[in-house]
């Protein structure tokens, strides 16, 4: 079975194949067949290669598939090579699994579009690229999908390039992330410099012998990784991308910014953790990072009108909940919540798609509202999902963010203070989540009659996924109950094997000291559910019963409610100390250095070069005898040479 | 090869491919009467290179010397006949459908092309002077006729008449050098020269050195070393464009194996080759890169650019070593590749109406035929030397090669050569896509020939790109029994 590894990248990259050399030569079903079917397969080989890994011993489950050698050059020995072991096992789950799911809807989503080929040949590119991410063994494997669906990004949020929103959100992206990438590239190389070797097994393994816990060189190395998934996964102060990323088609959104790609930095975490481990310096920015950036974007979630762009900040906030969960050494539990923020993140995402969908491509919610009964499958089906993400008991995301929030309060990395964060941003979460649901399906109908005229349920392509992902986001977290109700945490059981021992030895003690931690534990889950419950009541009261009230609320806190609506004016902020001076700076470059200097070398050289080969052509003037001559005096020199010489 | 033929103890299966293209071109001159068979004439001689490479593969590993040691079978020898055959089986496929549209499609080219295939095959499998020479003229003569082989055309005769003239002369210094080591050492034969040189060093010294220079002459006439390389440009200019695909691979290559191994193993101990050799590598690269700069058309350009890629060859032969030399053995391998592939887009295009393949020719292709100018896009990067496609592997490792044994300089050189070089190959890419075009550019039509080319060409210059690896030991194996 694990001789088939390499199939699960390889049939989506057969799929952008086909769909990319033919684009506007195959009639649409056979995109959508190849499109999705490739993509299908993957999950099925996934779901395959979970159970077979599964049958193995805990300790075995760590298999490893050499392709071939990749760059042989001295020393630098780079394979493209598989690794699968419980994380990746999880991560190829939910990379295939959701994104077959968002493939299915896509086809309904985008059906007349007229880029309809090119669009699918990129998300199986994007699918290729997400997996081999997850799946590479070594670092420069990582970061060659780590590229790939950045360019896959790139190209998808711009894909109606023709509108210049869409084009400019597109390079923002790219910037943006080319800046993370450079902090990652710079990690690579002083862990390449350091060990020796990019390959995660050897470095992991490696690296205690090397560096010294706690020491400038591994912080500074971990610090620099984090660098890169900082821009990846959008946290402060590189969050800035992903907001105007949904300028891409709504399917996208729900794919790759928000359930797989923009998690990949929570991913390389992970992967990466023994490192980190050993630099509790950076695992405290991770931490305080990622709590920052919860708190801070589910504050200006709380102002925003356009459906999409609430979805993103809340995107961005959840992901700082992941960051929070690595930073105090739990990362099970960031995983954890990556796969129950892809299921009911990904459901919002087509569930906003859906009601866009219906609402003529309509994104403000302030002329939404009553569409409750116009769209009897996507409105239960994104209360499910906004159950999930408030985290109410029994839905995924409440066992997911209980479990960080404990953590990090309890964790020998957390801190109260850290706890403290994240028990706000829950009730902030609950509150603009409710708020969106109120806006949009409930109240009085505030579109025009033309928009009303035309509202209706989505088709089949559409909702069935929804109705899957509703399940999903429902029973998807029961695999990781916490251990007071009395059952195994299966997900942290199965991630054990990855997670090192060391982790769980120094994690043992607080878990085992038993009562008093169980009652403190009950305690602050009954506290952030009371919590959650009271921002629901507050939403429903400003935006379903009183909707003066909320204007009233609005005006009274009109400073505040500006600087939210303006998101803190971090773009202007940003535009003035760093995009202004770089392109004087680059003005600068350009006019003197650049064209003065640079070209001025540059054609100098030229121009030597070009008037020698005038020289030279005169000597190649095509007559027989001028070449003999050349010929016998060349033939005299080589022999004079070896004579005298 | 254990059922060998054999006959008064003369072992032909050492020849074995060898007879098979001598059988085909038997063949074929005999159908030339027979007016109404003069299709099969390619088809023969392309089941004679494929069966030829076949029989070349099953003697890998076989080493072993016959005809009164005139003819050695080695490794060594076999990756260069597969070279030869790999270039010679892509340059007929090519060259076919050429020739029916150029209305010059005559059987005797085949019959041509299979001899001058012999004759390399020839020089690369002996380690005597005189055979080595046997084999030169074998190749050459064909090879005259090829460039000629467009009767109507001034150009294509004067081609065949200046290959031919200045060919003539070069093969007049070769065969002096031949006599005077003859004179030095009373034998051709290089494992004799090798076991007497103290003796042939101490007593015949000049004899000796004069007979080395010339035939470094007369082999560097064929690789076109600077300053032995002025009928390139006329000749590849005029001769049919096929046939300059085929020239600027197949001849190299032949050349490339008799001076690995006349200068590497034959007098690899005269210390003053090594200098000697890094002077003429410089002067070519250089020149080469230079002269091409300035070319309008791109056949000849595509012939300076040979001329340069020579000189980048070239450093295996001043650097030495089994690293160096599985390097040029690896870089002859791509560039048969991408060489040929990019000669093949370049007939193509020429099969337009009043084509000559100059440069404002290619304007606006990249809008009329999208995949090929990609594939032509592609040959360019290749030659350039940009990964991942496999000219960056071919150069990184003739580089390194030179870097390891010292010969920073040379290596420096050899990267802005190749820095050089980048411009007018990006110029390809460039006119094809950018330039701007009056009116609609004829559309070319593929055949399955070419396109099988094009297919083969392209995946061995990107595979090769992503998976060196295979092909590096394979350069490394072949040197088992050479050294």
């Amino acid at each position: 079975m694990f001789d088939y590894i390499f199939l699960v990248p390889l049939i989506p990259l057969l799929g952008f194949i086909f769909n990319g050399l033919l684009i506007g030569r195959v009639p649409r079903p056979l995109i959508s067949l190849v499109g999705c079917l490739t993509v299908g397969v993957s999950f099925i080989l996934s779901v395959f290669l979970f159970f077979a890994l599964k049958s193995l011993p805990a300790e075995a489950r760590f298999i490893e598939q050499v392709l071939f050698s990749w760059i042989p050059a001295g020393s630098f020995q780079v394979d493209v090579a598989f690794l699968l072991d419980p994380l990746s096992a999880v991560m190829i789950l939910v990379v295939s699994g959701v994104g077959f799911l968002i493939h299915v809807y896509s086809v309904g989503y985008m059906h007349s579009d007229p880029g309809y080929g090119r669009y699918f040949a990129f998300l199986n590119l994007f699918t290729f690229s997400m997996l081999t991410l997850v799946l590479a063994n070594n670092f420069l494997l990582m970061f060659v999908g780590w590229e790939g669906v950045g360019l896959c990004s790139y190209l998808l949020i711009g894909f109606w390039f023709e509108k210049k929103s869409a084009s400019d959100a597109g390079k923002k992206a790219f910037i943006v992330n080319r800046i993370g990438d450079f902090g990652f590239l710079l990690g690579m190389f002083l862990i390449f410099w350091q060990v020796g070797s990019l390959h995660f097994d050897t470095v992991m393994k490696t690296a205690p012998l090397v560096f010294t816990a706690g020491g400038g060189l591994i912080t500074a190395a971990c610090i620099l990784l984090f660098v890169g998934a900082i821009g990846k996964s959008a946290q402060i102060p590189l969050y800035v991308w992903l907001p105007d990323a949904m300028e891409g088609p709504t399917p996208v959104s729900a794919l790759i910014h928000a359930a797989t790609m923009v998690t990949a930095g929570v991913y390389m975490i992970a992967r990466t953790h023994d490192l980190y481990l050993m630099a509790p310096d950076a695992l405290m920015v991770v931490a305080v990072i990622g709590a920052a950036t919860a708190f801070f974007a589910a504050t200006i979630g709380l102002a925003q009108n356009d459906i999409k762009r609430v979805l993103a900040y809340s995107t961005v906030s959840q992901l700082g909940y992941m960051f929070l969960a690595c930073g105090v050494a739990s990362f099970a539990a960031g995983i954890f919540h990556l796969m129950t923020h892809a299921f009911f993140k990904a459901l919002l995402f087509l569930g906003a798609g859906s009601v866009i969908h219906a609402m003529s491509a309509e994104q403000n919610m302030r002329k939404m509202g009553g569409l409750k009964k116009y769209l009897p499958i996507t409105y239960p089906t994104m209360l499910v999902a906004t159950l999930a993400i408030a985290g109410i008991p029994g839905f995924s995301g409440f066992f997911s963010k209980d479990e960080i929030l404990w953590k990090s309060f309890s964790s020998h990395y957390g801190h109260p203070f850290l706890w403290v964060i994240g028990f706000v941003t829950a009730g902030l979460t609950a509150f603009y989540m409710f708020r969106l649901i109120y806006l949009t399906f409930h109240g009085q109908e505030r579109m025009d009659d033309k928009t009303r005229h035309h509202l209706h349920e989505s088709p089949r392509t559409m909702t069935v996924p929804l109705v899957i992902l509703a399940v999903l986001s429902v029973v998807g977290g029961w695999v990781g109950m916490p251990h007071l109700f009395g059952v195994t945490n299966y997900f942290e059981h199965w991630m054990e094997p990855v997670m090192t021992p060391g982790y769980n030895a120094s994690e043992g003690p607080l878990l085992a000291s038993g009562g008093s931690d169980t009652g403190m534990e009950i305690l602050l889950m009954v506290l952030s559910v009371g919590l959650v419950l009271a921002a629901i009541y507050a939403a429903r009261y400003y935006y379903q019963k009183n909707i003066q009230a909320a204007t009233a609320l609005r005006e009274k806190l009109s400073g505040l409610n500006k600087l939210l609506v303006n998101k803190y004016y971090v773009d202007e902020i940003y535009g003035a100390v760093i995009v202004r001076p770089v392109v004087y700076g680059s003005i600068f470059l350009w006019k003197v250095v650049d064209v003065v200097l640079i070209d001025g070398l540059a054609n100098g050289l030229a121009t030597i070069a070009r008037d020698m080969a005038e020289v030279l052509r005169h000597m190649q003037s095509g007559q027989v005898r001028r070449y003999a001559t050349l010929f016998v005096t060349g033939v005299l020199l080589v022999i004079a040479y070896f004579v005298f010489g | 090869m254990t059922d060998y033929v054999s006959i008064l103890s003369i072992d032909l299966s050492l020849v074995a491919p060898e007879l098979v293209l001598l059988a085909a071109a038997a063949l074929i001159l005999l159908f030339i009467p027979l007016r109404k068979m003069v299709f099969l004439a390619p088809v023969i001689a392309a089941l004679a290179f494929i069966l030829s490479f076949y029989l070349a593969v099953g003697q890998w590993h076989y080493s072993g010397s016959g005809f009164a040691g005139l003819v050695t079978c080695d490794s060594f020898g076999v990756m260069f006949k597969l070279i030869f055959l790999l270039a010679s089986f892509l340059s007929l496929l090519i060259a076919r459908r050429f020739f029916v549209i150029k209305g010059i499609d005559k059987p005797e080219f085949y019959a041509l092309l299979l001899f001058s295939v012999i004759g390399m095959m020839v020089m690369a499998n002996t380690v005597d002077l005189v055979v080595m020479f046997l084999g030169l003229e074998i190749m050459s003569i064909p090879l005259y006729v090829m460039a000629a082989f467009n009767r109507r055309s001034l150009e294509s005769n004067e081609a065949g008449i200046k290959y031919f003239i200045m060919g003539a002369f070069a093969s007049a210094f070769l065969l002096m050098g031949i006599a005077f080591i003859y004179g030095a050492a009373e034998t051709t034969d290089f494992r004799r020269i090798v076991a007497d040189f103290s003796y042939i060093v101490a007593n015949y010294r000049i004899y000796l050195y004069a007979g080395t220079a010339l035939i470094l002459v007369g082999f560097g006439f064929k690789v076109a070393i600077v300053p032995f390389h002025t009928w390139v440009p006329d000749v590849y200019q005029g001769a049919p464009t096929p046939v300059t695909g085929f020239f600027s691979v197949a001849p190299k290559a032949a050349g490339f194996a008799v001076m690995l191994r006349i200068f590497l193993y034959g007098f690899e101990r005269i210390e003053l080759l090594a200098d000697i050799f890094w002077v003429l590598a410089v002067l070519t690269m250089t020149v080469g890169n230079i002269m091409a700069l300035r070319q309008d058309n791109v056949k000849r350009m595509l012939a300076y650019s040979s001329i340069a890629h020579a000189g980048y060859i070239m450093i295996a032969l001043v650097v030495g070593g089994s690293e160096a030399i599985s390097a040029a053995m690896f870089y002859l391998v791509a560039y048969t590749f991408f060489n040929i592939g990019a000669f093949a887009v370049v007939t193509i295009l020429e099969t337009r109406s009043g084509c000559k393949s100059d440069f404002v020719e290619l304007a606006g292709i990249g809008k009329a035929t999208p995949y090929l100018s990609a594939v032509l896009a592609l040959f360019m990067f290749a030659l350039a030397g940009f990964p991942p496609t496999v000219g960056f592997f071919g150069k990184f490792y003739l580089f390194s090669a030179a870097v390891k044994a010292g010969y920073i300089w040379l290596a420096v050189i050899g990267v802005m050569n190749s820095f050089v070089s980048v411009y007018y190959y990006l110029r390809v890419i460039k006119t094809s896509y950018m330039d701007p075009y009056e009116g609609q550019p004829a559309v070319v039509k593929l055949v399955p020939s070419i396109f099988l080319v094009l297919i083969i060409t392209a995946v061995g210059t990107l595979g090769l790109g992503f998976f060196p690896q295979k092909l590096l030991e394979l350069s490394q194996a072949a040197l088992f029994a050479f050294l």
